[in-house]
């Protein structure tokens, strides 16, 4: 066989081929693997070293973890454990931090692995080197907090607060605080189990006085890191709501209301529209006058207009004699009718066809067209379209006839909506349909354009 | 038969008769040829281990060394590197140690001025090495921050011409032997012997012997945390070669290993493809004179900076071979592979036509799994070992206290692990992959190329008439590579019989491309000459 000759060259190509897709089954490749698989037959000179396969291993145990393989994740965090041993200080101490985060994954989900095994693991992580003390502390704690064991985790937090290392607790301040927090929370949980428990005992002199006593000693002990950790800025929720029952409980109900308007109106802290929930429920309990109540539901009015506490915020405007609330009102409204979690809230709705009612009667058309005017893009499509009709209308006929009416008024009775549940309606309800249509034809707001 | 050997603590004390050197209590006193030394020993004991001729360790290898270790003049020399000049006091004393000649694994240490060590071959038995006259004191208590006598000053060491000694050195040392005695083991056999642990590289150091203590400056050069590089190897050994004044090695024969038709054979078998490719091969290797006896063999003298990549080679000329054959732009060897398969369909007698297309689903199959399986297995790697190095005696509490925590934390997490069994580790073999005795899937040994050739006259050519070269321009700089790859200028199927090629090697694409370049220059030369011709006349025209 004379393989070839000089006949066989006849074109000398360079190729620029696209990459034809030869047919192989079909493969989900996780980019961060096959990226280093490319990598790492393709280097410099200088061969695989420690460093490379350790981050390999690293991105093994993530791929693993997000598939919860926790088997295999344990493998190979196993054999990751050498990074704690690299000559660099720097990589040493990343390795452990990245050792604690995916340790405490595997551990949690582990079939075969225990409160006993997590607590060991974290009691070793703790003492390897001096940094991560505190937090390793804090997240065991929450652990056990998870688990149920409350007692654990307090002694756990105390330990952790009790720990000083010169510089380096000074500079883990916050740390320190949120544990100092952590615990006042938890001495709260005991003191409300305590006055429950009180609660049940019959008057019994000598018993009660001695609980109580215990009681009282938890609130001041609560009590005093709550404070510390409310003045920091940041979301406090649970530790607010704690601090603030227990100071209604002992009928502070200023330091409760000053605690309350502190956490929702200072500057420094993150905007919460839960901080306005809690004031607002407060001022309610007390029987505050409605101007204050309306006020600061603006505020949350601006953060959330979706929020649910929004039809009573409309309930209250509407009560109002100012005119500017009333046309909140209707504001208000419109918001939340944005949004599409309550594109089926009846109440929402049925307010809002009442009120347009009220309004078009009160000749305000140009409050109804201010806020129709940014909206008549995509509420049609958005709420009123012939396919949301016929949903509507199989499933909740109430609501169906809510929004046909707002649809008429809104869009005029060419409307689909309003033309597709007035026919269904009329076989049903005559008479209603007859009023919403004679209404509709009186009140829309196209026709008072033309006008 | 002699043995490569270690030092032995008495010797040292009677040593100290002669000089003013403090014994320490921590061990012996050693030199840091003497650890390489003991590294290449157990080296060539594994290279025993594997089959390999124990010629090899006994006179090949120790000849080397013992050359080595006269041309960078640390021992078997007149003046040993270390030597102070005004002890001539050392030099009187001789002691000799020929009774030790029985006792195995005892290295003679003398300072002996008479004899001069030859490189070749000594008969004479009691002769050891002459180790460097001892130090003064000022030279010991710099070698305080190593374990090793002259580990500081070796770090420290420039002169020029002397080639150093390193771990990678080691297997440039072994790679030599096994060259001059045309062993079975290509360079890439030996790395991978090397990777999958069959041969001590990494953590060596913890079969010295107890007394011998390494920490500080040592850690430099027994501890490595990276698996050798082909090229680098290579490198290396044509350095030594050339360092040590080597004659020339033993002719490289059609009958040897090493010789491309061998290795195109082998690798055509282990790649699972046709047998009737092998012609094919030696035609390419016929016509570019790759071949030739004084083409294969390695001359340090008087080719110095040269020999061949034996393995890379004969990979690089089956994939040239396929380019011939099938042309590798991503068409033509499907369009092939379909007649192939319309002939094995309707005739199903005889050998079955070679299927391209087939070939590639299963081959690529396991190269991804076995890609994945190397992922794994160096992610699992663990490069520390159970004796923990420290840089001084304040750091030594610390890293046996981190050790004793990491193997801690290793015990804790074995119980979320399951005991399986630790699969047995792989028996060492030539091929990595076997494909005769593999009853579910295809071998294609057997299979035979008459679809893709084509009579002509007399003899046969291949259907396809076209073909690409790798390389259009070869650069001419200084720099130490030849032509570059870019994955994205190439077809796909032309990237998988590289990639696929490379991993079998465990070498760089691009290595592998540059040696198909080279391959095709010498196949196609004229047209190179045509070309370089060509854009002479046009630079000329220009100006």
């Amino acid at each position: 066989m004379d393989a070839f000759s000089e006949e066989l060259m006849r074109s000398v190509e360079e190729d620029d081929q696209e990459k034809a897709s030869v047919g192989c089954g079909p493969e989900i490749h996780l980019p961060w693997l096959s990226q280093h698989i490319q990598n790492t037959v393709s280097h410099g000179h200088k061969g695989i070293n420690f460093a490379q396969t350790t981050s390999i291993c690293l991105n093994f145990i993530q791929e693993a973890l997000l598939k919860h393989q926790w088997q295999q994740a344990s493998e190979f965090l196993q054999c990751y454990f050498q990074a704690l041993e690299d000559f660099n200080s720097q990589k040493r101490q990343v390795a452990l931090q990245n050792i604690w985060k995916l340790g405490s994954a595997i551990l949690y989900h582990h079939p075969k692995s225990s409160v006993e095994t997590f607590s060991a693991f974290a009691d070793r992580m703790k003492n390897i080197g001096v940094q991560n003390y505190l937090k390793i502390s804090l997240q065991h704690a929450l652990y056990l907090l998870h688990k149920g064991m409350v007692e654990e985790a307090y002694r756990n937090l105390n330990q952790a607060e009790s720990w000083r290392y010169g510089e380096m607790s000074a500079s883990q301040e916050k740390l320190i605080k949120l544990i100092q927090a952590y615990r006042g929370l938890l001495d709260y949980y005991t003191w409300s189990k305590k006055r429950t428990e009180l609660s049940k005992f019959d008057m019994d002199g000598f018993a009660t006085s001695a609980a109580t006593q215990d009681m009282h000693s938890y609130f001041r002990q609560a009590s005093v890191n709550l404070h510390e950790i409310i003045k920091i800025p940041g979301v406090w929720d649970p530790f607010v709501k704690s601090y603030v029952e227990m100071l209604e409980f002992y009928g502070d109900q200023d330091g409760a209301r000053q605690v309350l308007t502190d956490y929702a109106y200072d500057n420094n802290f993150p905007s919460n529209p839960n901080a306005h929930v809690y004031l607002y429920k407060f001022l309610k309990k007390e029987k505050a006058p409605e101007d204050k109540l309306i006020s600061v539901l603006k505020i949350l009015h601006q953060i959330v207009p979706s929020h649910k506490i929004m039809l009573e915020f409309h309930m209250l405007l509407r009560k109002s004699k100012k005119e500017e609330h009333h046309k909140l009102g209707l504001e208000v409204l419109f918001a939340v009718l944005d949004f599409s979690g309550c594109i089926e809230n009846i109440t929402a709705w049925r307010y809002f066809a009442k009120y347009l009612k009220q309004i078009m009667m009160e000749k305000h058309l140009d409050w109804v067209q201010e806020g129709w005017s940014s909206r008549k893009d995509w509420w049609p499509t958005f709420h009123f379209s012939y396919y949301l009709a016929k949903k509507n209308w199989k499933e909740n006929k109430i609501l169906a006839l809510e929004k046909a009416f707002t649809s008429g008024i809104l869009l005029g009775k060419g409307c689909k909506y309003f033309m597709y549940v007035s026919k269904q309606g009329h076989k049903v309800q005559e008479k209603s349909i007859k009023t919403m249509k004679k209404f509709v034809m009186k009140h829309n707001i196209l026709d008072s354009k033309e006008l | 038969m002699r043995r490569v050997a270690i030092c032995i603590g008495e010797k040292v004390k009677l040593r100290s008769r002669v000089s003013v050197l403090i014994k320490r209590e921590k061990g012996w006193e050693w030199y840091v040829c003497e650890g390489f030394q003991y590294v290449l020993y157990q080296q060539a004991e594994a290279l025993l281990s594997l089959g390999v001729c124990p010629k090899l360790k006994d006179e090949v290898l120790h000849n080397f060394w013992k050359r080595y270790l006269q041309k960078s003049k640390q021992a078997y020399c007149r003046k040993p590197v270390y030597s102070n000049d005004n002890k001539s006091a050392a030099s009187d004393s001789c002691l000799s140690l020929s009774g030790l000649d029985s006792e195995p694994e005892l290295l003679s240490i003398r300072s002996c001025p008479s004899s001069e060590g030859e490189a070749g071959s000594q008969s004479d038995v009691s002769s050891g090495l002459i180790l460097p006259n001892i130090k003064t004191i000022q030279c010991e208590t710099t070698s305080v921050c190593s374990g090793s006598v002259d580990g500081v000053e070796y770090s420290r060491q420039r002169e020029k011409g002397i080639l150093k000694m390193t771990l990678p050195m080691t297997l440039a040392f072994c790679y030599m032997s096994l060259l001059w005695q045309r062993e079975t083991i290509t360079l890439s056999d030996l790395l991978r012997f090397v990777e999958d642990g069959h041969i001590p590289y990494i953590n060596t150091y913890q079969n010295f012997p107890e007394e011998m203590k390494l920490y500080g400056q040592d850690i430099k050069f027994f501890s490595i945390e990276s698996w050798p590089v082909y090229e680098d190897i290579y490198e290396k050994m044509i350095e030594l070669g050339k360092f040590l004044d080597l004659p020339r090695f033993p002719d490289i024969t059609e009958n040897c290993f090493l010789h491309p038709d061998m290795l195109c054979m082998k690798y055509l078998m282990e790649a699972n493809l046709p047998d009737e490719m092998h012609s094919l091969t030696c035609q390419v290797t016929r016509i570019t004179g790759m071949g030739e006896v004084d083409f294969l063999t390695f001359d340090p003298i008087t080719q110095k900076t040269k020999t061949v990549k034996y393995d890379v080679q004969a990979v690089a000329t089956i994939v040239v071979v396929l380019k011939l054959l099938f042309l590798l732009n991503d068409n033509v060897e499907w369009s092939l592979s379909s007649l192939a398969q319309e002939n094995n369909e309707n005739n199903h007698e005889g050998k079955p036509c070679f299927d391209f297309r087939k070939w590639y689903q299963i081959m690529k199959k396991i190269i991804d799994e076995k890609q994945q399986k190397q992922e794994e297995f160096r992610a699992k790697y663990l490069w520390k070992s159970k004796k923990p190095l420290y840089y001084s005696s304040v750091d030594r509490s610390v890293v046996y206290k981190r050790r004793r925590m990491v193997a801690n934390l290793q015990k804790q997490f074995s119980i979320l692990v399951d005991s399986a069994p630790n699969p047995e580790k792989k028996k060492p073999s030539s091929f990595q992959l076997n494909w005769a005795e593999d009853q579910n899937t295809t071998c294609f040994h057997g299979h035979s190329l008459q679809k893709i050739l084509q009579k002509k006259g007399k003899s046969l050519t291949t259907l396809n008439s076209q073909y690409w070269l790798s390389t259009q321009k070869f650069c001419k700089s200084y720099c130490k590579h030849v032509t570059t790859y870019e994955e994205s200028n190439f077809s796909v199927s032309y990237q998988f019989v590289l990639n696929f090629f490379s991993f079998l090697l465990r070498i760089k694409t691009s290595l592998l491309h540059e040696e198909v370049s080279l391959i095709e220059k010498r196949l196609f030369y004229k047209k190179y000459e045509n070309k370089s011709k060509a854009s002479k006349s046009k630079k000329a025209r220009r100006s």
